[in-house]
């Protein structure tokens, strides 16, 4: 490839690998401080394409390709490029990644331990969790949670987190402008800007936590609260996950494991701040 | 770079010590043979980080494999009242068989042969069971299908989300070879538990006829490399000896010769030398066509693979009909 970078998320080591030097440029300055993978061995390859040969010059759209690939996907253009290395990464964890069972969900730690929400698109988990990240709980990640099989822990995956239309405002207010990546209009899920996780973040990536709590929230209704069973927590999570099937038994009994031994609730609420009232109170309780 | 160290790490594993471990994982996976490279390395001193995604991919396989034989399995039970023969191809009779080629060989859809009379008994059956067509049942494509191929359009598992392709042949009846399905079938081995698999000579038919009478070879160093361990596994004698009748009853002689000279050329397989014959410079082409693949896992030789490319269409049609397939395909 022409241009190339080797980054670390987590436990995950990734190659991006692309036809232009701008979008890897990009790339780097939103994951500035991140480490290089691990003895410079990579768990996947993303590779930014033209369509055409020709496509490198003229028009130029990116293609998003890589050891996993949906073959069907369209194209992003140009100016989106940073997006389709960012959908790249995720689309390898989703379609690649068999070593931890993966919920599409965002987690937040204090303590050791660890807070999973998960929910429909839309439902402000990355809100929340870049949130929660700058009020002092320290941001796992905002789109994968990954739950180690054999151990039951969860590993961090704190990369960059993709903030949409309203949230760019809400996490504008929040944070100094040098985290952010550049602000991507009209892309097709609207508009959206990337913003780097703090150094806490990225300095405790190699570090673990136990699962304590599993929320649902949903952003728009008055604040309420209600425990969600076992087995419906059990049936939302394989909807979350993008392995659980692949991973067969073993993921089977690592779900069955996280249903089973930490509570699970739903909550509703009306704007962010009482988002993150509910769950400071949640963590206070767990904790005493 | 990339095809080329994945074929000298599978043929001699021991030799790579200090490569592009990176090279090496993605041209592994582009060619679909992650699988079968994280068995093959096994045991030797590789970096952990390496080691970890070899143990992944070879927990990958054992799940790859019991959803094989489930769906093998789901087919037999909708077959079974039919009373009709049912021959696994491919991958998944490689792992229902429990060869030496089924180690770490990802399975993607279920390949069967059953007698071309059946073949309306069958699709009903199947579609009673939770398969459903594709594409649309009406149309060119289909009526393409029947009328032309060596499979009905594929089905689907409506739950299950697996493809099954049906062959009543192993070739397009458009392409030059005829093989002779009787003798397929006639010559098919049982396996416990009621399912077949063709015999070990047909299986290196049908792989040869797959990658040199039919298709463009994409895919090919994995199935090149199934021909490879099956050779291996097989090699004997009578093994031999009906290899050559075999490739002769199919009409497929000259695409057996080549699949052995050239998996004997990459892997290293002991072949009949006297029947496969010498590597010529057609195989050139065909070597540089199945190495078109570099360690980003990019293809390479663009103007290479679009010339096997057009010769696979070729292959499977008459010039006029083959006008006539265009056409209709630029028009839709």
């Amino acid at each position: 490839m022409r241009h190339k970078l080797a980054l670390r998320i987590g436990p995950v080591g990734f190659r991006i690998g692309s036809a232009w030097r701008a979008p890897l440029d990009a790339l780097a300055a939103l994951y500035a401080g991140y480490p290089e993978p691990e003895d410079g061995i990579c768990d996947f390859t993303v590779r930014l394409e033209p369509e055409r040969p020709w496509r490198r010059l003229i028009r130029p759209s990116v293609a998003i390709r890589g050891d996993y690939i949906l073959p069907d996907a369209a194209p992003l253009s140009f100016a989106h490029a940073l997006l389709a290395a960012e959908m790249g990464m995720n689309l390898q964890m989703a379609l690649g990644h068999k070593s931890c069972l993966l919920l599409h969900a965002a987690t937040v730690e204090k303590n050791g331990r660890a807070l999973i929400m998960t929910g429909e698109s839309g439902a402000g988990k990355s809100t929340l969790a870049a949130l929660l990240g700058e009020r002092g709980w320290r941001l796992m990640g905002d789109e994968f949670a990954l739950l180690h099989m054999e151990s039951g822990t969860l590993l961090p995956f704190p990369r960059a987190i993709s903030l949409k239309n309203g949230a760019i405002r809400v996490m504008e207010a929040e944070v100094e402008a040098s985290r952010f990546g550049p602000r991507l209009i009209g892309t097709p899920k609207g508009d959206i800007r990337h913003l780097r996780p703090n150094e806490e973040a990225v300095a405790r990536m190699g570090e673990g936590a136990i699962p304590a709590l599993i929320l649902f929230p949903r952003f728009g209704e008055t604040a309420a609260v209600r425990g969600v069973g076992a087995a419906e927590v059990f049936m939302r999570l394989t909807q979350a996950s993008t392995n659980y099937v692949a991973l067969g038994r073993s993921g089977f009994e690592a779900l069955t494991r996280l249903v089973k031994t930490i509570p699970a609730l739903a909550i509703d609420y009306p704007d962010a701040e009482t988002a993150i009232g509910l769950v400071d109170d949640f963590q206070r309780e767990l904790a005493a | 770079m990339g095809a080329r160290l994945l074929v000298r790490a599978l043929r001699d594993p021991a030799s790579v010590r200090h490569c592009d471990w990176n090279a090496l994982i993605g041209a592994a996976r582009a060619e679909q043979l992650i699988g079968s490279l994280a068995f093959r390395m096994e045991g030797l001193p590789v970096p952990a980080r390496v080691e970890e995604i070899f143990e992944a991919a070879r927990r990958d396989s054992g799940h790859q494999r019991t959803q094989a034989l489930w769906e093998a399995e789901m087919a037999r039970r909708a077959l079974a009242p039919l009373d009709v023969p049912v021959i696994l191809m491919k991958g998944s009779a490689f792992h229902a068989a429990n060869l030496g080629a089924s180690v770490g060989r990802s399975v993607g859809d279920l390949d069967i042969l059953v007698p071309k009379a059946s073949l309306d008994a069958v699709e009903a059956a199947l579609l009673g069971a939770g398969w459903e067509h594709v594409k649309d049942t009406k149309g060119y494509d289909d009526d393409y299908y029947r009328r032309w191929m060596h499979e009905l359009p594929p089905l689907i598992h409506r739950t299950r989300d697996r493809m099954i392709d049906v062959h009543h042949t192993i070739l397009p009846l458009t392409a030059r070879p005829r093989p002779n399905a009787q003798a397929l079938i006639a010559d098919s081995v049982a396996l416990e538990g009621g399912l077949r698999i063709l015999a070990p000579a047909d299986i290196i038919v049908h792989g040869a006829a797959h990658l040199f009478a039919d298709g463009d070879l994409a895919g090919g160093l994995r199935n090149l490399w199934d021909i490879d361990r099956l050779v291996r596994e097989f090699d004997m004698p009578v093994f031999r000896a009906s290899l050559r009748e075999n490739a002769q009853r199919h009409q497929l002689a000259p695409h057996v010769r080549r699949a052995l000279r050239l998996a004997q050329r990459l892997y290293g397989t002991p072949v009949d030398r006297a029947f496969a014959g010498r590597f010529t410079l057609a195989d050139r082409l065909f070597e540089a066509r199945l190495l078109a693949r570099n360690g980003w896992g990019q293809e390479r030789a663009k103007a290479l693979r679009f010339a096997f490319y057009v010769r696979s269409h070729w292959l499977r049609m008459p010039p006029l009909m083959l006008a006539r397939h265009l056409w209709i395909k630029a028009r839709g």
